[in-house]
């Protein structure tokens, strides 16, 4: 018989502190993609939902005038609010739902794609599963104890609900004269200074200082100048403008 | 090379590129982004590079943001719906019918076997019906296809307008049977089954008692022709479903998540021929079963020729090599 090796299994090497997704992109570059969890999803699924009663209500007013032909009409318009509106929504909105747009939220494939049409209808097709025994019992769970907060139905379309990117504005640095530190410095060490120096004006003076000071004896100086220390070793490493 | 510096090089073209992106997001057809491509991989190694000298959070998460968007552009799945379509119907669905035809074989199995087993059984044994049948909806069935009351199928002489209503009706029941024939497939195929079977039972009751009390004729000439895909179409959502679940059950040599993603691929083609086969059906169910003029003879004679024309269709269709693409 012939014998295959098995496959390597995605191999992760050190587990994240957070929910980060991250997707290898054909460039050689990894993205990571924040999913949404279950509370944020149940709100915009509610949302949803409360919108669908509002269109199927007000159209079941104009359609009672129609007679029989509205009543024909009222099945099909029931047929497509019911199975087709997450799906429409989620191709051609770029997967985005208004619940989902309202919490901040899309649907992209695995890979960090757009998602298709296939692969919309099948996580709402689907969606019956997940509505099993009752209240979405049954998704609940899966959503609960996978590491990318997927129900039934996305594990088997291979989608993601991910939390949009906001805008980005940019941090100010505080002011310090740029020095350069004692001695070389790790590609983690730079990034902690230098996020450090940028998330400054988040914190209060007091846990500023409280955090420059654990640096205060690797650094060789007196703990009340280790902010200004940090701050210009920031500077010193990236560059005057 | 210092952040700062890095920046102010490639400050312009990171705005280009997010111009570029604003308008690719804007307009699928987009016209001028001939550069986006080798943009895209240019930004993707900025992104590398600043990530490996530690350059600030801000600028790699700027970056990351602008890739994400970029990638998205990139790899977006393009597809001319229209031409997919036509070789879809012509060809791409009785092969695939035909590829699967392991779970459709065991689908049939499951909802003909019932069906017919049933209705024989109700035949013999006419009480057998009311183990599954409340008493009330078998006597409203009854006076649905007595043929002394003049009227076929669910209503009375219908007038064009009615013929939309049941139209609607059929299409939102019976799609909402199919869908939930599906999904319930990927409880390891044993929601599928059972929605097979009881469906089958169903049927297989009603027809069965029918026959029994001597409305046979109303009840086989109404239902024939629209079954043909009617009863198919419910068949091969079954099948869509036990597919799903056999991923589940026996993964061969892959993950069971993979499988399964391999398995739903497939199976939601099936489910778009399955909507198809209902849209035919509720077209014909609505428009030519409820018609009273033609006699029983040419309902079954049109009927038997649904069938065959249904059954030539899935076995036949795309079979050369060349199809019409």
């Amino acid at each position: 018989m012939l014998e295959t090796t098995a496959l390597p299994r995605k191999a992760t090497l050190s587990l994240p502190l957070d929910t980060r997704y991250q997707v290898e992109t054909p460039e050689g570059i990894d993205l990571p993609l924040r999913p949404a969890g279950l509370m944020v999803r149940a709100l915009a699924f509610s949302i949803d939902l409360m919108l669908r009663g509002l269109i199927l209500g007000s159209l079941f007013i104009v359609l009672a005038m129609l007679g029989k032909l509205g009543a024909g009409l009222g099945s099909l318009l029931i047929f497509a609010v019911s199975w087709w509106y997450m799906v429409l929504f989620e191709v051609l909105n770029q997967g985005r739902s208004p619940g989902k747009q309202w919490m901040g939220l899309r649907v992209v494939q695995d890979d960090g794609t757009p998602i298709g049409w296939s692969a919309s209808l099948l996580r709402n097709l689907l969606r019956f599963v997940d509505l099993l025994p009752f209240g979405y019992f049954l998704g609940a769970i899966s959503c609960l104890q996978h590491p990318g907060f997927k129900r039934l139905g996305d594990i088997a379309a291979g989608t993601l609900v991910i939390y949009r990117e906001q805008p980005l504005s940019r941090p100010q640095l505080p002011p310090a004269e740029p020095r350069r530190p004692a001695f070389p410095l790790t590609l983690t060490e730079q990034r902690a200074i230098i996020g450090f120096a940028e998330r400054q004006s988040e914190l209060s003076a007091a846990r500023v200082n409280e955090l420059a000071s654990i640096l205060a004896q690797p650094l060789q100086i007196r703990p009340p100048q280790a902010v200004a220390e940090l701050n210009g070793i920031a500077r010193g490493l990236l560059g005057s403008a | 090379m210092k952040q700062s510096l890095f920046e102010h090089r490639h400050m312009a073209e990171w705005e280009q590129f997010s111009r570029t992106l604003d308008r690719l997001e804007g307009d699928k057809n987009a016209v001028g982004v001939e550069n986006f491509p080798s943009d895209y991989r240019r930004l993707c190694q900025h992104l590398a590079l600043a990530r490996e000298r530690g350059y600030s959070s801000f600028l790699i998460d700027s970056l990351q943001q602008q890739a994400l968007r970029g990638h998205q552009q990139l790899y977006r799945h393009r597809s001319r719906l229209g031409p997919r379509v036509l070789s879809f119907i012509l060809a791409d669905f009785p092969r695939l019918v035909r590829e699967q035809w392991r779970f459709v074989l065991a689908a049939c199995l499951m909802f003909f076997g019932s069906l017919i087993g049933f209705a024989l059984l109700v035949y013999l044994y006419p009480e057998l019906i009311y183990s599954l049948i409340p008493a009330e909806q078998v006597s409203e069935m009854q006076s649905m296809y007595d043929p002394d009351a003049g009227h076929l199928g669910r209503l009375a002489e219908r007038a064009a307008s009615d013929d939309w209503a049941m139209f609607g009706y059929y299409i939102m029941h019976n799609i909402g049977i199919a869908f939930q024939t599906f999904a319930s497939g990927l409880l390891f195929g044993l929601g599928s089954a059972f929605f097979l079977i009881f469906n089958g039972l169903m049927i297989g009751a009603v027809a069965g008692h029918l026959t029994r009390i001597g409305f046979g004729q109303t009840f086989w000439s109404f239902v024939i022709g629209h079954g043909a895909f009617e009863l198919t179409a419910i068949a091969l959502a079954g099948a869509a479903g036990l597919q799903l679940g056999w991923a589940l059950i026996a993964p061969g040599r892959q993950p069971r998540g993979e499988a399964l993603l391999v398995a739903a691929r497939k199976s939601v083609l099936l489910i778009c021929g399955v909507m198809l086969f209902l849209l035919v059906a509720a077209f014909i169910e609505a428009y030519w079963s409820s018609m009273t003029a033609p006699s029983p003879l040419i309902k079954y004679l049109v009927g038997a020729a649904l069938w065959m024309l249904m059954a030539a269709y899935l076995l036949f269709a795309g079979r050369s090599r060349h199809a019409p693409e």
